[in-house]
Formats: structure tokens, sequence, C-alpha cells
């Protein structure tokens, strides 16, 4: 009891819910595993994020949905730490400060993003891709003495099944069809070992069939992980099946089932226009 | 179940590699004595001193060549400013030289001749210590060493990429270049040093003593080779590429770029200071116009003609372009820069991958490395449209 006192967070909270702080480490004592709170952003006056907040639950599948310029990349980047709000909170469990840390940083306490468009390494092989974003010591000294252990290699061949590509291990990542180079960056993630994902649009130009095995392979990461979903299309996001946020001008217009926000009238005009 | 690090070392090489290796080292450690010592002048296998000191020089350029090729080739940074490192290297040694000199010089006391004519008493504190051989050694790998860290710890840091860099490193080598032409800096101006007599007291112009340092530039160029083959065929490397290709990206996946590249380039640069320093000896000169920019670009101009990415496509490169040098300034003295341009601009043309690309495309293999030209912007473009 006497830790929760000095436990800036804690203290707040419920008796019994004592803790201690470990820095450097996930806090997800209070089951949500992100916080963003009034966050805003803006280029050159135009506002991108406007007072934004949102909580994910641990273990949740939030798909994000919005027309065009409602601010889901910058969102994703602010959360990345690619850019850095100009006011708000961003916490990554309890006790970890998104607006503190840097790229490298974030990625290594666990959150992996997946961009639009597939940025995976052209000229390495699809091995070497997951090789290179697997979860391990990634300092210089490290790298230059590195050999996979069988269960590191293991690791892999996992993940390869996975994401179906274990007939193109030994291929050049860059000869790979669209999809493929989709599935590849989702494994990619999945080799950091993430607690949180970030897909952007991870279905953009994907045949219906590879639409509908990454809805699964999604599926069954929930719960395990916890992941945050952008997409345009819709019955992916309904495939998803959790619950739906729907961004508009930097903030949050509506939250809830997926039928629900379909059914909202505000939701209805922001996308059919008057 | 983890494989011991001579063992890799011995695995990162293909087995025609160690048969090409082993080749070179009978040429030049025993075939080019021989045929220097123990033929007459008469013979037409005799190698000529103008030979050896010529060919010991282009292997030093090769050194350089592929310690550029590691950082242009495999972690994409085009360094236009190579030479001041492989200048620094030759200078430090070079004290040395002028120190072994002794009372021999031209006005027979125990400092250099350049220092007496400036009317200086005694030696500057920066030369402490360079009559010894080790200090020698240590200044070599230290001082260009040093440089190329704390030079790489801002541009990297600052993340300045691409054709800004490659401008910073060529106004680096030309303000070094200036500062080195100054009498008052201490490293006689614009003469440099010259008139060596001995290293290690043993006479620098025995055909001994130049066949042992056309022995150790060989040497040096097969260790930097398989060095440098360790290290692209490492963990290590395949980042390295992967910085070049997309650096966003690597960021997103953990690694910190910076340091990849200061560990690549420092690396690189204190390569190139160690044939700089076995480069003086031979010709028995080092001058600031070693530093001059144009140096530095012909640096680049060996590695794009062997083909980059390759690391024996340098030393191709170094050889095809120097060969051609000395015979064009030698017959055709005033057509030798058009030579290098038109060759430069022929190769980008119509050889991307230069030499060695060239071959592997007649033997109808793959590129190692295809179209390093694209590498993907993606992820740069995010950001702007939220």
């Amino acid at each position: 009891m006497s830790t929760a006192m000095h436990d800036g967070i804690a203290s707040s909270g419920r008796a019994g819910d004592s803790h201690v702080l470990r820095p450097g480490e996930l806090d997800l004592s209070h089951k949500v595993i992100l916080y963003l709170e009034d966050i805003s952003v803006s280029f050159d006056g135009f506002k991108a994020l406007n007072n934004l907040s949102l909580t994910i639950d641990a273990g949740e599948l939030r798909a994000i949905i919005g027309p065009n310029g409602a601010g889901k990349t910058t969102m994703m980047d602010v959360i990345t730490g690619k850019t850095r709000p100009d006011s708000g909170k961003a916490f990554f469990g309890q006790t970890l400060d998104l607006t503190r840390m840097n790229e490298p940083e974030i990625a290594h306490a666990g959150i992996g993003r997946k961009f639009q468009k597939p940025t995976i390494f052209e000229n390495h092989s699809v091995f070497e891709n997951l090789e290179l974003a697997m979860k391990t010591d990634k300092r210089v000294w490290k790298s230059l003495f590195a050999q996979l252990s069988g269960e590191e290699r293991d690791r892999v061949s996992d993940t390869l099944k996975r994401i179906r590509l274990q007939t193109e291990a030994d291929r050049p990542a860059g000869l790979l069809s669209h999809g493929q180079k989709q599935w590849l960056e989702i494994g990619m993630l999945l080799m950091q070992e993430p607690r949180l994902l970030l897909l952007d649009e991870p279905v953009a130009g994907m045949t219906d069939e590879e639409t509908e095995r990454t809805a699964e392979l999604f599926v069954s990461l929930a719960g395990q992980h916890s992941l945050v979903v952008v997409e345009h299309d819709m019955s992916f996001v309904e495939a998803l099946g959790g619950q739906v946020t729907v961004l508009h001008e930097g903030s949050v217009l509506a939250e809830g089932s997926l039928a629900k926000v379909q059914a909202d009238p505000r939701v209805i005009e922001v996308y059919l226009g008057r | 179940m983890r494989t011991p690090l001579s063992v890799r070392l011995f695995q990162s090489l293909p087995r025609t590699g160690w048969l090409a290796l082993a080749i070179f080292a009978a040429v030049a450690w025993i075939a080019i004595p021989a045929a220097h010592l123990l033929l007459p002048e008469s013979s037409p296998f005799h190698v000529s001193a103008y030979t050896v000191t010529l060919l010991g020089k282009i292997l030093c350029y090769a050194v350089v060549a592929v310690a550029m090729d590691l950082i242009w080739g495999y972690a994409g940074i085009l360094s236009l400013g190579h030479g001041v490192f492989f200048a620094l290297g030759g200078y430090a040694f070079g004290m040395y030289l002028m120190r072994q000199i002794g009372t021999d010089g031209s006005y027979g006391v125990a400092l250099p001749d350049f220092m007496v004519f400036l009317d200086w008493k005694e030696l500057p504190w920066f030369w402490i210590g360079s009559d010894s051989f080790l200090w020698a050694l240590i200044m070599v790998v230290a001082v260009p060493g040093l440089l190329a860290f704390v030079f790489g710890w801002f541009a990297f840091r600052s993340r300045i990429k691409g054709v800004y860099f490659s401008i910073i490193t060529q106004a680096l080598t030309y303000a070094t270049m200036l500062l080195f032409f100054r009498n008052e800096t201490g490293f006689g101006g614009n003469n440099g040093f010259t008139d060596f007599k001995r290293i290690l007291g043993y006479d620098i112009t025995s055909p001994q003593m130049r066949l042992v340092l056309f022995g150790l530039s060989a040497a040096l160029l097969m260790a930097v080779l398989i060095l440098g083959r360790y290290l692209v065929t490492s963990k290590f490397g395949r980042v390295l590429a992967a910085i070049r290709d997309a650096e966003s990206r690597v960021r997103f996946i953990g690694y910190q770029p910076t340091q990849y590249k200061l560990a690549i380039w420092t690396l690189s640069a204190v390569l190139c200071a160690l044939a700089g320093a076995l480069y003086v000896p031979q010709v028995g000169i080092i001058n600031p116009s070693e530093m001059s920019p144009a140096n530095s670009i012909e640096i680049a101009v060996w590695v794009a003609v062997g083909g980059r990415g390759t690391l024996i496509g340098g030393v191709i490169g170094a050889f095809i372009v120097n060969l051609a040098k000395s015979f064009f300034t030698v017959s055709f003295p005033d057509y030798w820069l058009f030579f290098l341009g038109f060759l430069f601009i022929g190769v980008t043309l119509f050889l991307p991958n230069g030499v060695v690309g060239l071959w592997r495309k007649l033997r109808g293999r793959r590129p190692a490395a295809p179209e390093t030209e694209t590498p993907a912007p993606a992820a740069t473009t995010q950001g702007a449209k939220a």
C-alpha cells in the first residue's frame, strides 16, 4: 500500500490497485494500452488533429474509419513518434509517455506500424526481411556478430507460415505480388512482437480472397496483441467485427459497433455530404 | 551452436574467392619479387622498379576504393571527400619519415628542412613523439578516425543525406587542403613532406624495402577484402543495405541508423588512412594536393567504373582507371581529364553496375544488389498526406 501513495498514477485509483512503477516497461494494470488525450497537430495553420481523444484497451481490435484528410495517418505519426503533437498527452500503457520518445524507442517499447504503401526491403530476401525485423538487440556491436539461433530460425519460419510465404523465403522481396508484399510487411510487424499493432490500410490492393485471409489473421491476433486498423473497405471492417471509431476533421465523430456508427446521422452526413 | 568467428570469416568468401586471393598472394608475394630481384634487366619478364612502385601505388588506391564501396555501395553514403582521410594517414606516417631523415637533410640539423627554412627553433607540440614508429602507427589510425567520427556524428545525427552530404564532404577536404597549404600549419606548406631516407633505419630506396612495402600493400588489400566481405554478409551489412534502401523504415523496426552509418563511415576512413600511410613511402612525397576535391571525386569514379556494391569492383576500377591514367599522362598528357570525364559519363549511361555488372550480365547472373538507384522513399512521404 505504501508504494501506491508515492505512485502518482495509482494514488488516484482504488485501494488494492497498488503496483510498482518500473521505468521503460509497459504497464497494463488499468487494461488500457493506448491513451490519447486532447492531441492537436497543425501543419502551417491547418489543423490535422484537433483535440483528439481516444483509448484502446489491451487485446482490442479497433477499426478507424474516416474520409480523406480526417487525420488518420497523422494520428499514427503521433503514436509512433514521427510527428510531435503541439499539445495533448499520448501514453502507451499507464507510464510510457510517447511524446518524449523517439521512433526506435517507441518501436522497442512494443508499438509496431504497417505503412499505407508497403515499404519492405526490396533487395533483401523475404527471409532477411523478417530476420531484420525480429525482436532482438539491435545495436551495432550485436549485429556485427549476430548469428541466428535455431529458436530464432523457428520463429522466422513460423511467421513465414502464418503469412503464407514459406515457398518465397529466398526470393528478393521486390519480386512479390502486391498482396504478398502487404503480408510480408505484416509478418515483419509480427516479428517485432509488438503489443500494439498499427495497420494503415492493410488490404489496399489485395484480392478479395487475400482480404478475407487478412481479416482472419487479424482476428486471430486480437487478444494476444492489440490492433488498430485504419481502413476504407467496409466489408473488411465488418469482417473484423470489433469497435469502430469514426474520425472527422481531426477529432472523433462517433464510436461503437459498425452498425451503430453507420446509423449515426452525423456519420452519414460526413460520408455522403449535404 | 555458435560458429567461431574465424570459421565465419572463412565462410564469408566463396571457394573461388579464396582461390583468387591465393593466386593474388602468390603473384604479389612470390612472382613479382622474384621477377624484380632475380631476373636480369634484359629479361622480358623482369619487373622494373617503376612497375613495382606503380602497382604498389594502385594497390593502395584499391584499398581506398574498397573502403569507398563499403559506404557508397552498401550504405548509400556517397563521400566526395575521402581523399582527406587518405592524405591524413599519409601525413601522419610522413611525419615519422621526416624524423627518420635525422641530420641528413640539406641543413644538416635534426629539425625537418622546412622548419629550418621557416626559422623555427624547435618542433611544434604536435610533432612530439613523431620519431616513434609505434606512435606514428597510432596517429595514422587515430587522427583520421577521430575526424571521421566527429564529422559523421554531426552529419548523421542531423540526418544530412544524399547530395547534401556529398557536398559537405567536398568542403571538408577542400578546407583541410587550404589549411595544409599554409606554412604556419606546420606540415611543410605546399611542398609537403619529401626526400624520405629511411624506415626503421632501413634505406627506403632499396629494392628490398620497395618489395616489402609492395607486399604490405597487397596484404592490406587482401585483409580489407576479407573484412569487407565478412561485414557485408553479416547482419550488420544487411542492416546497412536496408538503411540505403529505406532508412526511415529501418528506424521504425527499431534500429538506430545513425550508429550504423557512423560505424561504417569511421571504419572506411581508417582503412583509407592505412592505405595513405603505405602510399607515402612508396611514392616518396605527400603534399596538400592529395586533398584536392578532384582527387576525392576520382575515388568515386573508380568504384563506379568497377561496379558499386561488389567490393571487388573497386579493385578492378582502381586498376583500370589508374593504368589508363599512367598511360595517358605519359603518352597524351593533355587528354587525360577528357578521357576521365568520358569514362565517367560512359559508365553512368551504359554500365550502371560497372565492369562487374557487365561481367555478371554476360554470364547471365542476377546482380547482387539490383537497382540501387531506386530506394523506396515511400515512408518519408507519409507525413505529408494526413
